[in-house]
């Protein structure tokens, strides 16, 4: 049997008894919402807290509030369940909607948070294994060990962020509220992320994420692709965020397009959304963004599937992602269906 | 940490005193003795420990009891009624929906919630909803016509059992899409 290691857990009413027990704890401590990815971790003894603070109790984490004329925020524990049924989301903030929507499976969806979902740790078929696994190979640096065992002369842990909701909350231009001992904090939810898979948030571990802030929706139109083996319980092995602007006349005056699970961050392909600036979409110029949008995508061998497909993919995911916004036929389906 | 806990579990007040980690799926099984629910991967990434939150699916392997206390909690125990299977349970008897019987647990539960909130499900409504649930033995195509006799039962659009040993039931004709 997979057993939790033994804790103390504590289930806090408000906001600043969290804060207060979890800054208590120090780094003994742990912040908890669904469980769905830190107690396969905890079972696995990727993480052995000896204290829990459990968010799920706090009810004003729970709500969200707004319309997409005014903007939208979105509390840390509403579940992904909620965020893609919620009619404000999926009028205003589609790309979030879908990425929600395509999280694991139905019954990780009513259990898991927008919260820990962009919270998520870091995923290598190296790390993601059980205590006996990862110790019959040696263990690798993220956890117990000294060495990367995908890039063995690296000095720095390349697992992936595999966060659906994080690439999509990027490209709708979210913040993120952060509370802790200090006070509160907004932050834009790219800056939410470093280029390292062991320390991949750029929060103090004590901090709460408080809420999703979105900007107001209008004239934004946004889409999440999602590529997994399977059409449920997988992570993303790519997945494409895509929002867009347009003016009169169906010309782009803003864009973001930003990729998840082909680095230890969601990469926002900055060059690539530049192209379509002041531009009508077309076939053709749809082609030349996603070729430069899949650039910065250099997949390891840490996660499902081959190297040379998922590179490749990249670039198809986004060409679907834009033709589909821009009115034009498209293979596959967003969100996460096959 | 050991904590005394009052869990609601099949409409009954049930007292328990186990450790704070011991998952709900534990504490059902090995201190309740509600051995129904199934332990399979204990990741998340199989279904068959499914159980009801308030008429819910939530996963009892990442579950802490101490979640769930002020909670309605139905098991695979409390589907039938003073003996009385669920229609649920008789459709899926009648067209071997359960094979091995190790996932049925879990899928009855999670049909169960999809017919309470949508009486009329298609095709791909059924299949979406219960994608959260492995059949090892993948017999998916009569788990999804059984969860269509059930339904089809509830809204009279099907005839009734007829409880004698007779034929098997008339599969409902499929109401939209194809088989995934
Ligand atoms: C089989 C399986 C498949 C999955 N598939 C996917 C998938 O396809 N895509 C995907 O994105 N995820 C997937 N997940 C991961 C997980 O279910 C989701 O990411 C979920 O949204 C995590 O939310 P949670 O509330 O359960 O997080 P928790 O497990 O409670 O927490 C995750 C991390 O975030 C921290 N945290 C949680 N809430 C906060 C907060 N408010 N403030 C600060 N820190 C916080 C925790 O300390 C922990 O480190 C899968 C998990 C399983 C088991
Ligand atoms: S990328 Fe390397 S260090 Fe990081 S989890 Fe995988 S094997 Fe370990
Ligand atoms: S035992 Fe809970 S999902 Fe497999
Ligand atoms: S009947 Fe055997 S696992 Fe489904």
């Amino acid at each position: 049997m997979l057993r939790l290691p033994p804790f103390t857990y504590l289930a806090p009413r408000t906001l600043e008894q969290a804060v207060g027990q979890i800054g208590e704890a120090g780094p003994e401590g742990m912040l908890v919402a669904g469980g769905t990815d830190l107690y396969p971790n905890m079972k696995r003894r990727q993480f052995e807290p000896k204290v829990l603070v459990g968010l799920r109790g706090i009810r004003d984490l729970g709500r969200i509030s707004g319309t997409p004329a005014q903007g939208l925020a979105i509390g840390a524990c509403a579940t992904l369940a909620q965020v893609a049924s919620h009619p404000a989301v999926a009028e205003g903030y589609r790309a979030l909607a879908l990425a929600a929507g395509a999280v694991s499976t139905p019954p990780l969806r009513n259990m898991g948070t927008l919260g820990g979902n962009l919270c998520l740790d870091t995923r290598c078929n190296y790390y993601n294994q059980t205590y006996h696994w990862r110790k019959s190979i040696g263990f690798c640096m993220k956890k117990d060990g000294d060495i990367c065992l995908v890039a063995p002369g690296s000095p720095r842990c390349w697992a992936l962020s595999s966060t659906d909701a994080a690439p999509a909350a990027i490209a709708l231009g979210a913040r993120v509220r952060l509370v802790g001992a200090g006070g509160e904090r907004v932050v834009s939810a790219a800056d939410l992320y470093r280029d390292d898979g062991m320390r991949y948030l750029s929060k103090a571990p004590d901090e709460i994420l408080v809420d999703v802030i979105l900007p107001p929706a209008d004239g934004w139109r946004s889409t999440y692709w999602k590529l997994r083996r399977r059409g449920s319980f997988d992570f993303p092995i790519l997945g494409v965020a895509v929002a867009l602007r347009s003016g009169p006349g169906g010309v782009i005056e803003d864009a973001r397009i930003v990729l998840g699970a082909v680095a230890s961050r969601p990469v926002v392909a900055t060059r690539a959304a530049g192209l379509v600036m002041g531009q009508r979409l077309t076939a053709d110029l749809i082609g030349r963004v996603a070729q430069a949008a899949s650039e910065p995508a250099k997949p390891l061998d840490n996660a499902d599937l081959t190297i040379g497909y998922r590179k490749r993919m990249a670039r198809v995911y986004v060409e679907r992602a834009l033709r589909e916004l821009a009115g034009l036929p498209y293979d596959g389906a967003p969100g996460g269906a096959r | 940490m050991k904590v005394a806990l009052t869990l609601r579990i099949n409409g009954e007040a049930r007292d328990v005193i186990a450790p704070v980690h011991k998952t709900l799926l534990e504490v059902l099984r090995e201190d309740l003795g509600l051995t129904g629910t199934k332990h399979g991967c204990e990741l998340g990434e199989c279904g068959t420990c499914t159980v009801l939150v308030d008429g819910t699916p939530v996963l009892s392997c990442l579950t802490l009891p101490v979640e769930v206390q002020d909670r309605e909690i139905t098991t695979i125990e409390g589907l039938a009624r003073g003996g009385e299977l669920h229609p649920l349970q008789v459709a899926f008897t009648e067209l071997g929906a359960a094979q091995c019987g190790y996932c049925t647990p879990g899928m009855l539960l999670a049909a169960k919630a999809l017919l309470d909130r949508n009486p009329a499900p298609a095709r791909e409504d059924v299949s979406a909803w219960l994608a959260g649930n492995l059949c090892r033995c993948t017999g998916y195509l009569k788990i999804l016509e059984a969860v269509e006799l059930a339904a089809a039962r509830a809204r009279g659009d099907a005839p009734q059992p007829t409880g004698d040993g007779g034929p098997p039931a008339a599969r409902v004709p499929q109401r939209s899409g194809g088989a995934s």
